[in-house]
């Protein structure tokens, strides 16, 4: 079996599962946030439903319109904050301790390597880089999933990419991931996990791999997962020290030991050897040039010699593909001492409170305003086109974001080009798209 | 739902209908139909909403709904009057989400071949049949799993759980 078979299988009580499986299982952890929450909070309750399954599996995050943004806004959060009262639910994080839910929750050790996940977020695929099954669903099934503590799941097809070879200095993971996605198309593994391996995903920090599992969902698929090893084990026990193996649930903040189902059940957190895979896809990332894509689909990936010179209105650096510490110390060593172009709003949106602590450590933060960036609090913000750096029309921007679609990110006629935190930094300064190799 | 024949008007779109023109987020702090539903594919179309009638079928190429996980997604088409949408493929959360709440969506290459914008067409949703009435042509859309068609039968996830927590 691949790794996300057997984490499905042992989430079911199978043996083993194939697929297009049909399984019912347990989820260890529940995501909700201010925009899919109040509607699960409407159907649990029209599902009869009094208490939820578990007090401690569940998470809700205020993060995609938050600090409230209008009165709408502030209606979702009171909703969501009044059912985590309601129903004792540990984990809800209000704003101030929140940060973009797919940052804060491996940061807060709520996510462990082999544990079943679901989110009523898309991007609920990120938790995969620490070897977790995670995946996005809607709010009904949010409000099952509470209801149960189980959902429906069709076992899905992996597909593995094997990723070899060195990065060129200023070329990084989200140059890789628009560059799959470009070869897969938005829908080429449609209904598939992907399992990330090989030489350059071993020697990639966690912050890198998050932002590669995170735009799995960007070629269709279920999950992106990367089996965990020593990086993983270590960015785990350094979140969260280990707890003594035990059988009850740790209490309060405590979770238990490392992907507890499939080590007491004897099972490994790897693929076997004779694991099926739909496809597998080698990349080899020596010669992989920094990538931009192109609006209105994440998977318009190209080299950004080929849209150089394009001017820009608008640079985020934030978001839960590349609003982590890694993404601001790469922006930062780009643009050195550098004042951002008079012609452009750089916005920096570190994606939790912690991220925020670490960069204040680093003079991170100080450096980017001092360059003339503006610091957001943790949001999903101008990601969505909610708030803090919404485009007007005919605007552009260069997002780290992961998504472009037509008026995701503001007025319909606006436009998105996406990328890594290096071109966003070089492009800056520079006023237009900009290759940060030797800039 | 079951045993109803769906008749419609199409309305016919191309690859990768995303999420995001499907129901703008700046619309997505109300999860009402009826507030949603004005917005419905206003990026894509800004005419949809004013010419669309109860009853009409969206008919759509391959990855329809991907992008973002808003259950406001299906909600805004079916508040906008759409009995039911016929496509190549669709994204995996957008499908659980439409069978969740119990607006039908069928996957029917053939009959996306044979259908034109502006056809009327039936659609019988519990066998899949799908007629067009302009031009000739029928087409069998695939079967929904037994898992799915008893979430179906339940009419929806909050029947499927209803059902379960009371047994
Ligand atoms: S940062 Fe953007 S993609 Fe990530 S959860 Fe927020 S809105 Fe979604």
């Amino acid at each position: 079996m691949t790794l996300a078979e057997k984490i499905l299988a042992i989430h079911s009580g199978r043996d083993s599962v194939r697929p297009g499986d049909m399984v019912m299982a347990r989820v260890d952890m529940v995501l909700g946030t201010d925009v899919t929450v109040p509607l699960s909070v409407e159907v649990f309750r029209q599902m009869g439903a009094g208490k939820v399954f578990d007090t401690e599996k569940i998470a809700l995050v205020n993060d995609h319109f938050v600090p409230a943004k209008d009165v709408k806004a502030a209606t979702l959060s009171k909703i969501m904050r009044e059912f985590a009262r309601e129903q004792g639910v540990e984990h809800y994080f209000e704003v101030g301790r929140s940060g973009i839910c797919h940052s804060l929750l491996p940061d807060k050790g709520l996510v462990r390597p082999g544990e079943l996940v679901v989110g009523a977020d898309s991007h609920t695929c990120t938790y995969g880089a620490l070897g977790a099954f995670a995946t996005g669903i809607g709010s009904t099934d949010m409000a099952c999933a509470w209801a149960l503590g189980e959902l429906w799941f069709r076992v899905p097809e992996s597909l593995k990419v094997v990723v070899e070879g060195n990065f060129q200095p200023r070329v990084g993971p989200k140059d890789l991931i628009l560059s799959v996605i470009n070869r897969l198309g938005v829908d080429g593994a449609l209904y598939q996990a992907i399992e990330f391996t090989g030489g350059a995903i071993s020697r990639m920090r966690m912050d890198g791999r998050f932002t590669v599992c995170n735009m799995a969902i960007e070629a269709g698929a279920k999950t992106g997962l990367i089996a965990p090893d020593e990086v993983t084990m270590g960015y785990v026990d350094q979140i969260s020290p280990p707890t003594p193996p035990c059988n009850n649930r740790g209490g309060k903040g405590g979770r238990p030991p490392l992907g507890p189902t499939l080590l007491r059940s004897g099972g490994d957190l790897s693929s076997d050897p004779d694991a099926v895979y739909s496809q597998v896809l080698e990349v080899d990332v020596s010669d992989l040039e920094p990538q931009v894509a192109e609006p209105y689909l994440p998977s318009n990936g190209r080299p950004v010699c080929e849209v150089e010179g394009v001017r820009m209105d608008q640079v985020v650096i934030g978001s839960c593909t590349n609003g982590r510490l890694d993404d601001f110390r790469a922006a930062a060593d780009v643009m050195g001492d550098r004042p951002v172009h008079p012609d452009v709003r750089l916005i920096i949106i570190p994606a939790t409170p912690g991220i925020i602590r670490a960069m204040l450590e680093e003079h991170l933060v100080e450096r980017f305003i001092k360059a003339g960036a503006v610091l957001s609090p943790p949001t999903c913000g101008p990601c969505i086109g909610g708030h803090m750096g919404v485009l007007a029309e005919g605007e552009i921007g260069l997002f780290t974001t992961n998504r472009n679609f037509r008026g995701r990110n503001g007025h319909p006629d606006s436009k998105v080009y996406l990328s890594g935190p290096e071109v966003a930094a070089a492009s800056a300064v520079a006023g237009r798209i900009t290759d940060p190799r030797g800039f | 739902m079951e045993g109803e024949i769906l008749r419609g008007r199409v309305f016919k779109y191309g690859d990768s209908i995303d999420t995001d023109v499907i129901i703008p987020a700046r619309y997505c702090t109300s999860y009402h139909p009826e507030e949603l539903a004005p917005h419905c594919l206003e990026d894509l179309d800004a005419t949809f909403a004013g010419r669309v009638k109860p009853g009409d079928i969206i008919v759509a190429g391959h990855n329809f709904g991907c992008g973002s996980s808003r259950e406001n997604a299906p909600i805004a088409i079916r508040g906008a009057g759409v009995s039911c949408v016929i496509a190549r493929s669709f994204a995996r959360i957008f499908y659980r989400n439409s069978i969740n709440i119990g607006l039908p969506i069928l996957i029917a290459p053939d009959a996306v071949d044979g259908i034109e914008d502006g056809d009327e067409i039936e659609v019988d949703p519990t066998t899949g049949t799908i007629r067009n009435l302009t031009r000739d042509g029928s087409w069998q859309a695939a079967p929904f799993p037994p898992e799915v068609q008893e979430i179906i039968q339940a009419g929806g996830l909050v029947g499927y759980v209803r059902k379960k927590l009371s047994s």
